[in-house]
C-alpha cells in the first residue's frame, strides 16, 4: 500500500499552512487599502477615513460589504467567458506567488519541525517570474473582454509596460544571483543571515528592482494602464461590483507579495540584524523572524504608497524612454560588473 | 485711461505685471543627465510629502467640532416669540415671496377667542415650514418680515440621514416661551 507510506499529517500541515497564508494575505490586502487611503490623507494634510468604528478601522469592511452589494453588471457586448476570466486570473496569479516566500525559519509544534513556506523549491524565483508575468494576462484579458476602447488601450499599455520592465527587472535579479548561485529563497535568506544583507552588494539592483516591481505592480507612477484620468481607470473601467473588487485587491496582494519578495531577496528575508537566531529557542527564533519579516514588508508597502502619493504619473513615451534606455542599459553594466567581480574574487 | 495692446508675445510677457511677489519664472532649460536620472528630483518630492505627514490637518470633525461663527452668521431660522411668549408670525407670506429658494410654505389659520396668549395677531401660521435642503441661508426672509417674526441665528443645521429630517416645522422653528422657559429662550436667542 504506498497511500500508507504517504505523510498524511504532512499534507495537513501544507493545508493549514496555505489557508493560514491566504487568509493573512487577504487581511493585509484589506488593510492595505485603509493604509493607503490614511497615507493620502496624512501626506495631503487631511485626516483620511475615521468614521467606521474607532480611527476608521472598520472601513475596509464597509467597503467589501458595499462592493458585495453593487449591480453585477456584464456588457451585452463583452465576451462573457473571458470577461470574468480576467479578474479570477488576476487575483489566481496574485495570491500563487505567495508560495514561495519563506515567512520564517522552522517553527516547532506537537514534535513535528514545520518550514514557514508552502514550498521551498529550488528554482523559486524562476516560479516568482513565471507566475508575475501571467499576472498581466488578467490585465489583458479584462480590457480586451470589456470590448471598450479605453479598455483595450490600457490593456496594451498595460502589456507593454509589464513586458517592458520584466527585463530590467531579471536582469537586476541575475546580478544577485550571481553573487548568491542559488534561486531557492530560503538558501537566499540563510545565506544573508549568516553574512551581509544583499542590499550591501546590489544597491543598483535593488533600485531597478524596486522601480520594476511598482510597474509590474502597475503602482504609481507606473499606473498607466488604470490611469483614472486619461483613460478612466483603464481596463477595468467596464467592471462593477465583486470583480471589480477582484482586480483592486490583487493590486494590493500584488503589493505586500513583492514586498515580501523584496525584504527577502534584498533584506535579509526573516533576518533579524545583529541577532545571532541560533542562539534562541527554534520556536522563538521563528516568531521573532516572522515579525521581523513582517516590519520590512510593511515598510516596503508604506514606500510602496509614499511614492504613489508623491510622483506623478510618467507619459507612456517617458515610460518606455526611461525602461528600454535608462533600466535595462543600468541592469546590464551592474550585471557586467557584478560578474566581473564575482569571477576576480572568485580567482 | 488708454488700454495698451500688446502685439506680440514679447511685447505682452514686458506688460504682464506679475500680481504677487512669489512669481517663479519657468525654468525650460533641457533636462541635464542628473535632471534624467530623475532620482534627486525624485527624493526631493518626498522628502517634501514625508513632512506633510506630521503636519496637523485642519479638518474641523463636523458635527462633532464645529468652527466659531462671528454674530452675523446666517444658521438656522428661529421663529420669534413677542415679550409675552406669543408667536410674533401673521402668516403674511412674504418671507414665502421673498425667498429665492422656495423654501418657506405655510398654511394661515384664524385665532379664536381665547387664543391671545398664544398668538399677537388674529392671523397665524398654523402650520411654518423651511426646507433646509433648499434654503440657502440668505436672510432675505428676515429681512422681508414686517412683524420681526423670523431671524437667522447663529446655530448650523444638523446633519441628518434622511432628506426627511431637513424640513423644518414649527416645532423645531419656534424659540422656547420667554415667560415659562426664560433660560432656553435666552440659549435660543443667542447674542443677538
Ligand atoms: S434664508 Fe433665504 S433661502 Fe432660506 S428661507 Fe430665508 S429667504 Fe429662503
Ligand atoms: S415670518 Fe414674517 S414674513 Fe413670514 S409669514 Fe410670518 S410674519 Fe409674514
Amino acid at each position: 500500500m504506498t497511500l500508507l507510506a504517504f505523510d498524511w499529517i504532512f499534507l495537513i500541515e501544507k493545508l493549514v499552512l496555505i489557508v493560514i497564508i491566504i487568509s493573512v494575505s487577504l487581511v493585509i490586502a484589506m488593510y492595505e487599502t485603509y493604509a493607503e487611503r490614511k497615507v493620502a490623507a496624512w501626506i495631503q494634510d487631511r485626516v483620511g477615513p475615521d468614521r467606521a468604528g474607532p480611527w476608521g478601522i472598520l472601513q475596509p469592511l464597509a467597503d467589501g460589504g458595499k462592493l458585495f452589494f453593487k449591480e453585477e453588471i456584464i456588457p451585452n457586448s463583452s465576451n462573457k467567458f473571458l470577461f470574468v476570466l480576467g479578474p479570477c486570473l488576476a487575483m489566481l496569479t496574485a495570491m500563487m506567488t505567495c508560495a514561495v516566500v519563506p515567512w520564517s525559519s522552522k517553527l516547532e509544534l506537537f514534535g513535528r519541525s514545520i518550514d514557514m513556506q508552502i514550498a521551498d523549491i529550488n528554482i523559486g524565483i524562476l516560479y516568482v517570474f513565471g507566475v508575475v508575468s501571467m499576472g498581466v494576462y488578467g490585465i489583458m484579458i479584462g480590457g480586451w473582454a470589456s470590448n471598450n476602447k479605453f479598455s483595450l488601450m490600457a490593456a496594451l499599455r498595460g502589456a507593454s509596460q509589464v513586458i517592458s520592465y520584466e527585463l530590467a527587472m531579471g536582469l537586476s535579479l541575475i546580478a544577485l544571483l550571481m553573487l548568491t548561485g542559488s534561486l531557492s529563497l530560503k538558501t537566499i535568506v540563510e545565506q544573508q543571515q549568516a553574512g551581509l544583507w544583499n542590499i550591501a552588494y546590489q544597491p543598483l539592483g535593488f533600485l531597478l528592482f524596486f522601480v520594476c516591481a511598482l510597474a509590474e505592480c502597475n503602482r504609481a507612477p507606473f499606473d498607466l494602464p488604470e490611469a483614472e484620468s486619461e483613460l478612466n481607470m483603464g481596463y477595468h473601467q467596464e467592471y462593477s461590483s465583486m470583480k471589480l473588487g477582484f482586480y483592486l485587491f490583487s493590486e494590493y496582494i500584488n503589493m505586500f507579495i513583492s514586498s515580501a519578495i523584496m525584504a527577502t531577496l534584498f533584506f535579509g528575508g526573516y533576518d533579524v540584524p545583529f541577532l545571532d537566531e541560533s542562539k534562541l529557542a527554534v520556536n522563538v527564533a521563528a516568531i521573532v523572524g516572522l515579525v521581523a519579516l513582517m516590519l520590512k514588508i510593511f515598510f516596503f508597502i508604506f514606500l510602496f504608497m509614499w511614492v504613489r502619493w508623491t510622483l506623478p504619473r510618467f507619459r507612456y513615451d517617458q515610460l518606455m524612454r526611461v525602461g528600454w534606455k535608462n533600466m535595462i542599459p543600468l541592469a546590464l553594466a551592474n550585471m557586467i560588473i557584478t560578474a566581473a567581480v564575482v569571477l576576480l574574487i572568485k580567482k | 485711461m488708454q488700454t495698451l495692446i500688446p502685439h506680440n508675445a514679447d511685447e505682452s510677457r514686458r506688460m504682464m505685471q506679475s500680481l504677487t511677489n512669489r512669481a517663479k519664472p519657468v525654468d525650460r532649460r533641457p533636462m541635464n543627465f542628473v535632471d534624467r536620472l530623475y532620482l534627486p528630483a525624485v527624493l526631493k518630492g518626498m522628502s517634501i510629502t514625508f513632512g506633510h505627514i506630521f503636519k496637523k490637518p485642519p479638518t474641523i470633525k463636523y458635527p462633532e467640532q464645529t468652527r466659531e461663527f462671528s454674530p452675523v452668521f446666517r444658521g438656522l431660522h428661529v421663529l420669534n416669540r413677542d415679550e409675552e411668549g406669543r408667536e410674533r408670525c401673521t402668516a403674511c407670506g412674504l418671507c414665502a415671496v421673498a425667498c429665492p429658494a422656495e423654501a418657506i410654505t405655510m398654511e394661515a389659520a384664524e385665532r379664536e377667542p381665547g387664543e391671545e396668549n398664544l398668538y399677537r395677531e388674529e392671523k397665524y401660521a398654523a402650520r411654518y415650514e423651511i426646507n433646509m435642503l433648499r434654503c440657502i441661508f440668505c436672510g432675505l426672509c428676515e429681512e422681508a418680515c414686517p412683524k420681526d417674526a423670523i431671524y437667522l441665528s447663529e446655530t448650523f443645521a444638523p446633519s441628518n440621514f434622511a432628506r426627511k429630517g431637513f424640513i423644518y416645522g414649527k416645532k423645531d422653528l419656534l424659540i422656547p416661551n420667554p415667560v415659562t422657559q426664560p433660560e432656553e429662550y435666552a440659549k435660543a436667542k443667542g447674542k443677538r
